[in-house]
């Protein structure tokens, strides 16, 4: 089983990735689940959103206190809350910010946590050539899709679509397209 | 179909093809995304004969399905938390009717303190006002226990509570394999009320009733109930021989054979239990489980029967009897009187505290191994209690309680839980 964190700020589209991971995996073929944290639901304040994919049917309802993989929308929020709160030892990290590890001051952490692999990825900018809006959800899902290949590409694409029918889910995959060409010439696949 | 979707919008369109033809809701927090989503589809024509009513209070959408009800339409709402006390007195009326309404409770706590989360506080309110109380495990039996719920209620006359964790459930996106028009049509006959207000052949309902009968006819509302233990696992046979899949029923029982331990919960958190079975029975421990799915009516017989050969049983209940302790270990030590088997109470999970399978394990080990204190509380911050009780002795003016403490942890979501 696949446990993902998702954490970002209220407005940012943090409980719609969650969404739309489950989604994708749904239509991968796999078992999903989404929730969010459910906490006061205010603009700007911390948000934290879950996933899990699994082969088989899942069962648990406690929220994700060892997460695999971990997005961080807003990068504002890693020194404010305990993001790496029970990480696994060789988990995926994907943080929205147009720096890099070392700039961000994660430097000593990666060092101290060798199997964790950390990657950045300036989705917000990303999102605002195509959205006039700095919605980093989708690229972050697009991004961790591109990266680690556990929920594929076409069902990605496909769970924008649904969840955006029109005008805005075009856009929103032109969003994901762009993370996936910035992926291939900036980060390697892990 | 196999849908990915949110609960919510599961029982909507569940409810939607077990074709209501009135509903009445008040559109306020609390309330869930279920009956906005029916509101859209009857404006869009997609559920044919259905009125939909804006009301203006919770006690007034179920006075008008009572009305509507015993008129001879098939009726539903929606409700949870305070709004289902706020209709408190018409939950009794249509109870002591015998209307058969459906009704889902998204579960939430009851202030104050003001609290939005997940708990069974409202549901348990309600427990005795002669409502049927079903409550689904996760998002599927959610959508399933709706298509039970009309044909139970309308074959006996009573009303029928389906129960589903608020958030937990009603926000969480699951894979629901949603039903056909064909099954749904295929296992709800077209309504034929028991009794009906017709101009034609006029009778009242709702009469006075003295002290010479009013006994008999709780007694009767009673054998109703009694007439449900019946019922209830029937109809989910029913329900398999159409759907193709186990749902409802009085209980779910899992690797309770040879137990000596059984853990038994109402709802969601049914998920994690067996998850924790697993990891103990790994470990070596005899566990197994029991999800009741019928609240009321109690099935205490058939929870004899599965039990009996066990040596304790752990109740997770997600309520409190002020006072007291649990609700439903209360009611379970009564099913269960003259048997040699202790029963615990663990609270947990009040006001959308989440209740992670590790705390389940400890407290499994911890009653075995050297008992609990009855109740139990599961993951108590011992810490914020014992400051504020220090605080109220200290001085007369202490304050009010829940702010001391939120000065303490922070406001609401600001911490992981």
């Amino acid at each position: 089983m696949i446990q993902i964190r998702i954490h970002g700020r209220g407005g940012q589209g943090v409980v719609t990735a969650a969404e739309l991971l489950a989604l994708a995996a749904f239509r991968d073929g796999k078992e999903a689940q989404a929730f969010p944290s459910f906490g006061s639901e205010r603009t700007g304040a911390p948000v934290t959103a879950f996933c899990r994919i699994n082969s088989q049917p899942i069962r648990s309802r406690e929220p994700v206190y060892h997460p695999d993989v971990l997005l961080i929308q807003d990068s504002t929020l890693l020194h404010q809350v305990d993001v790496f709160a029970g990480l696994a030892s060789s988990a995926f990290v994907l943080i929205n910010s147009t720096r890099d590890v070392e700039a961000l001051r994660l430097t000593d952490f990666v060092i101290q946590h060798p199997a964790v692999q950390m990657h950045t990825l300036p989705a917000s900018d990303l999102a605002l050539k195509h959205l006039g809006r700095p919605f980093a959800n989708i690229g972050m899902v697009a991004g961790y899709a591109a990266l680690t290949g556990e929920v594929s590409k076409a069902a990605v694409n496909q769970s924008i679509t649904e969840k955006f029918p029109g005008r805005i889910g075009k856009l929103n995959g032109a969003v994901a397209a762009e993370v996936y060409d910035y992926v291939a010439a900036n980060l390697a696949k892990v | 179909m196999k849908h990915h979707i949110e609960g919510s919008q599961a029982v909507a369109h569940t409810v939607a093809l077990c074709r209501p033809e009135v509903m009445a809701c008040y559109p306020i927090s609390p309330q869930t995304h279920i009956v906005e989503t029916l509101s859209r589809k009857v404006k869009a024509g997609e559920i044919g004969n259905c009125q939909f009513l804006n009301v203006e209070s919770e006690f007034g959408a179920l006075s008008v399905l009572i009305g509507a009800s015993a008129m001879g339409a098939r009726t539903y709402t929606a409700t949870t938390s305070q709004g289902l006390l706020f209709m408190a007195e018409a939950v009794y009326n249509a109870a002591g009717l015998g209307l058969p309404i459906v009704m889902t409770i998204a579960n939430r706590a009851l202030g104050a303190p003001i609290n939005i989360w997940n708990d069974h506080s409202d549901s348990m309110s309600m427990r005795d006002a002669g409502w049927i109380q079903l409550f689904a495990q996760d998002n599927q039996e959610a959508a399933d226990l709706h298509i039970q719920a009309f044909r139970l209620a309308e074959e006996l006359s009573c009303p029928v509570m389906v129960c589903m964790d608020g958030y937990i459930l009603t926000h969480a996106y699951e894979v629901v394999d949603l039903p056909t028009q064909e099954q749904v049509d295929a296992y709800v006959p077209a309504f034929e009320p028991v009794q009906v207000l017709d101009p034609q052949d006029p009778v009242s309902i709702g009469a006075m009733v003295g002290p010479e009968a009013f006994a008999e006819v709780r007694f009767l509302a009673h054998h109703k109930h009694v007439r449900a233990l019946e019922a209830i696992p029937r109809l989910s046979q029913a329900f398999q021989d159409i759907f193709q899949r186990r749902s409802g029923g009085l209980m779910d029982t899992y690797h309770t054979d040879n137990a000596e331990t059984l853990l038994l919960a109402l709802g969601s958190v049914n998920g994690t239990i067996k998850d924790a079975v697993d990891e103990l029975r790994k470990e070596g421990w005899p566990v197994g489980s029991i999800a009741l799915c019928a609240f009321r009516p109690f099935p205490s017989h058939a929870l004899r029967h599965v039990v009996q050969d066990a040596k304790r049983i752990i109740v997770f209940e997600k309520d409190l009897a002020v006072g007291m302790g649990g609700i439903v270990s209360s009611d379970v030590k009564m099913a269960l009187q003259g048997l040699p088997i202790i029963v615990d109470t663990v609270i947990a999970g009040l006001g959308g505290r989440p209740i992670p399978k590790a705390s389940v394990i400890d407290t499994v080990k911890q009653a075995c191994l050297e008992g609990l204190e009855e109740p139990h509380f599961l993951d108590l911050n011992w810490d914020e209690i014992n400051r504020e009780l220090t605080r109220q002795q200290a001085q007369r003016r202490s304050g009010p309680t829940a702010e001391n403490l939120l000065r303490e942890v922070g406001p609401p979501g600001t911490k992981p839980v």
